[in-house]
């Protein structure tokens, strides 16, 4: 593969995004971590989990986490209705939902579209996010989702507890 | 290439099989007693099998080391060579040996060929060292061999007992060396002088052409001695320990060779101790393979066993699928239930029959993923013959039970608790052989590992009828290393304090244990199974500990409740009893609920409360109270009702999510919802615990 020319390659890397909304902000995550896309539907409450967790559903047979991130960093407000969509992600094999309140688009930045993000401003601590993209007049929130699904922050996966 | 790594993993597999088939049969092989051709050439198929394909796959290192191996092994297959005891560890070291290279190849890691080398070295060292000793046996059985067939040894008996047993009592060390060649001359008569000075032995000159005169009369009079003394317990009367009973035994069958007539007349007339040498082997050979062939005809069928290789990740997925069919099946119960009148009886006929059918394909889908657990068992003869070995003391590891049938899943993570029980029943158990002596006991040690099926559990025990544990040892530990004693303070209660995190009481470190790293990891791999440990023991008598692990991981016959309109499973195992319970059973201690009922107070715990927190009163003469227990707590769980009993299959929370606190696992229900599987044991926090010991207290007053 190397051995072929690319030139779209060798200068810059045209990335998919997925935008989603969250409250009044657009936010765009990687597509390639998006499983599938559909409706909220009733989760199944788990103990002693916080409350952006709302609980476990059944996923063709797979038990599965879904997170709402409206609740974990206070951007508008967690309502559910039949227009709440679930956005299913793929990170380090597995599999968990995140709720938002809408999905906009499918984008495409190059990396030098994504600028860095200044210290304050998102919700998202700037650990998770990769900058922010201006189209047109809407400025779009690049989150990095991978990082922020396995930290520590959102205790989804058992990292210190090696047991 | 993908062709060609397909057949490599094939080999790989393969290989490893060999290398376990062959460790078996040489743990199993008793040196001491005739030898096993049958096992011998099982383990020689295997060298062969390994060498052949390491061959093909250009692993340089293992066909070399495998050349040699099979070599050794075909010697002792041929009756050529004895395989004593010393030749097993050697073989057995090489064997690992020759693991460790099959890693290295399955993972393309470096050779490390001086290791080969010195491998192989040593294993050509002992094979000519044995050869060396041997050889006189040999070559007489060669010479003799096809003489001997077809002789009765009752011919030969007479003669052949009678002086052997006569002569040895007369000869002792002493005589050997200044009679000892008297006798020679007897035998060998015309060989007489010249031997004597020279070559000494008539019947020898064969190996002294061989091998030089010095050694030979060192080694040709151990030999002597031991054959004739009985009760030598020389370095060399252990090499030569199989001459003696071989001779005793078969002696006199051997000699249609007129030569070995000769020698053994002779020496009888004259009572001189001698004979020995000749008939010696000549005789044990012969008799054997007679006897060999007759079993080899028997048995010579190797059980060929109907079986195909299957990856786990298909058994898995079949597994994964017939629990979907299940959950499916029950949402066809439902929808069933709802048919109209002219189908509804038809609908059910063919929905039991549907239930009926699932239910069998899914117990047979799950005995596919049982193991017998001799998997895991058939490791611990080596590990034990190796420790005792290394600690200097005498055990025999008895098995029983090794067909109980267990997950492959368990299987896999039962191994390291169990050599970790092991190691210490051996290590720390079983006394020093003088101890034993001096406390009356045989000087051999037996630790048994013993599995067996008990209703949904396997139960597996690893007893030794060691010293015990020491109670007073323990408890000063505990309390040296701050570590909060139980109470009240039963024996039990003790024995449990070596689980305790850090807890070592061997008065020494050994490398063998005494870390304290051993046990609580013990404990906590067991219960991370959903099983429990327990210990018995008795000072003097020895230390039992019981494992107790359920069946299976993947199904779990459960009591479903329902409490805030979410259902959960209770495992069936943990469940005493459901009552609905009067005000009048309610008693309160300290704001929390008791309940009276067989003759106990049951401390109350709120389903909702333990999982999620805040209070939540509850209306208990509306409600179920599940009488639950483990092996260390009792309680009721207050729940809103009960569902009925189902099997669920067992989803991970941790594939996805992570492990939480109080919930074993997660099912899916008829409807495909998602239910929560309760751990009894992690429900209820600390806080309960102490109102539980509180409980206790009252009891006793």
């Amino acid at each position: 593969m190397s051995s072929l020319p690319n030139n779209s390659g060798v200068h810059s890397v045209t990335r998919e995004f997925l935008a989603f909304v969250l409250g009044d902000e657009t936010y765009a995550l990687d597509i390639m971590s998006v499983k599938e896309i559909r409706g909220y539907e009733p989760v199944t409450k788990i103990a002693n989990a916080p409350n952006y967790i709302k609980g476990v559903i059944n996923l063709r047979g797979d038990i599965v986490p879904i997170v709402d991130l409206r609740i974990k960093f206070g951007v508008g407000e967690p309502s559910y209705n039949e227009w709440t969509i679930v956005i299913m992600l793929n990170i380090k094999d597995r599999i968990l939902g995140i709720v938002v309140d809408g999905v906009s688009d499918v984008m495409n930045f190059e990396e030098e579209d994504i600028k860095p993000a200044p210290e304050f401003g998102a919700a998202f601590d700037s650990r998770y996010l990769d900058g922010l993209a201006a189209v047109d007049d809407l400025m779009v929130i690049v989150v990095d989702i991978e990082a922020l699904v396995s930290s520590e922050e959102l205790g989804l996966f058992d990292t210190l507890d090696t047991v | 290439m993908d062709d060609m790594n397909q057949f490599r993993e094939m080999f790989f597999e393969e290989a490893q099989e060999h290398l376990e088939t062959m460790e078996t049969f040489l743990l199993d092989y008793d040196p001491e007693s005739e030898p096993d051709i049958e096992a011998l050439n099982s383990v020689f198929r295997a060298a062969h099998s390994i060498k052949g394909g390491s061959d093909i796959f250009g692993f340089k290192a293992m066909t070399g080391l495998t050349h040699v191996m099979e070599n050794l092994l075909d010697s002792a297959r041929n009756q050529e060579l004895f395989l004593t005891s010393d030749l097993i560890t050697v073989l057995l070291e090489t064997i690992d040996l020759l693991k460790v290279i099959l890693d290295n190849y399955h993972e393309d890691v470096e050779i490390d060929w001086d290791e080969v080398e010195s491998g192989k070295t040593r294993l050509k060292s002992v094979l000519q060292e044995a050869k060396d000793t041997q050889q006189d046996a040999t070559q007489e059985d060669d010479s003799v061999q096809d003489a001997v067939g077809e002789q009765t040894a009752s011919d030969i008996e007479d003669e052949g007992f009678g002086f052997f047993e006569q002569e040895p009592e007369g000869s002792n060390s002493s005589d050997l060396e200044d009679e000892g060649f008297g006798f020679f001359e007897q035998e060998t008569e015309d060989s007489k002088d010249s031997s004597l000075e020279d070559e000494g032995f008539g019947f020898f000159e064969q190996e002294t052409e061989d091998s030089n005169s010095s050694d030979l009369e060192d080694e040709g009079f151990g030999f002597f001695e031991t054959s004739s003394l009985d009760e030598e317990t020389s370095e060399e009367s252990q090499r030569y320990g199989f001459f003696h009973e071989r001779l005793e035994t078969d002696m006199a069958s051997s000699s249609s060779d007129e030569q070995n007539k000769e020698a053994v007349h002779p020496s009888q007339d004259k009572q001189t101790s001698s004979t020995t040498p000749t008939t010696k082997l000549a005789p044990a050979k012969e008799d054997k393979t007679p006897i060999v062939k007759g079993k080899a005809a028997a048995e010579s069928k190797p059980s060929e066993s109907a079986s195909i290789r299957v990856e786990t990740v298909k058994i898995d997925k079949l597994v994964n699928l017939v629990g979907e069919l299940v959950i499916t099946q029950s949402m066809l119960n439902l929808i069933g239930s709802e048919a109209q009148e002219s189908i509804a009886e038809k609908m059910q006929t063919a929905l039991a029959e549907l239930e009926r059918n699932t239910r069998e394909i899914q117990e047979a889908v799950m005995s596919v993923r049982m193991l017998p657990i001799s998997f895991v068992f058939n490791r611990f003869p080596r590990l034990v013959r190796d420790l005792s070995n290394k600690l200097a003391k005498n055990i025999e590891l008895v098995i029983e039970g090794g067909s109980t049938e267990i997950d492959k899943n368990l299987v896999e993570k039962i191994s390291d608790p169990l050599t970790h029980l092991i190691r210490n029943s051996v290590d720390h158990g079983i006394e020093a052989p003088a101890d034993r002596i001096a406390k009356g006991k045989p000087e051999k040690g037996t630790v048994k590992l013993i599995a067996s099926q008990r209703g949904g559990e396997i139960v597996i025990t690893v007893s030794d009828d060691g010293a015990g544990l020491n109670k007073e040892r323990i408890l000063n530990k505990a309390l040296e290393k701050g570590i909060s004693l139980p109470d009240p303070l039963t024996d039990e209660a003790i024995w449990l304090l070596i689980f305790a995190p850090g807890f070592s009481t061997a008065a020494e470190v050994t490398d063998v244990s005494g870390r304290g790293v051993g046990m609580d990891v013990v404990k906590r791999n067991i219960e991370a199974l959903g099983g429990r440990v327990s210990i018995e023991s008795n000072q003097n008598v020895g230390t039992t500990f019981e494992v107790r692990l359920p069946l299976t991981l993947a199904i779990l016959d459960g009591m479903c409740v329902e409490n805030a309109n979410q259902v959960f499973v209770i495992p069936l195992v943990n469940i005493v009893e459901s009552i609905q319970p009067l005000e009048s059973q309610i008693k309160v201690m300290q704001n929390r609920q008791l309940l009276w009922v067989r003759d106990e107070y049951w401390p109350l715990i709120n389903l909702e409360e333990a999982l999620y927190g805040g209070l939540h009163p509850v209306n208990i003469g509306e409600s179920i109270v599940v009488l639950v227990e483990t092996a260390k707590r009792r309680y009721g769980l207050i729940v809103d009702g009960l569902l009925g009993q189902q099997q669920v299959v067992i989803k991970s929370l941790e594939r996805h999510y992570r492990r939480v606190k109080g919930v074993a696992g997660a099912t899916i229900m008829g409807d495909g919802s998602v239910a929560l599987i309760l751990d009894i044991e992690s429900l209820v926090s600390s806080q309960s615990l102490e109102l539980e010991e509180e409980v206790d207290h009252v009891i006793l007053t």
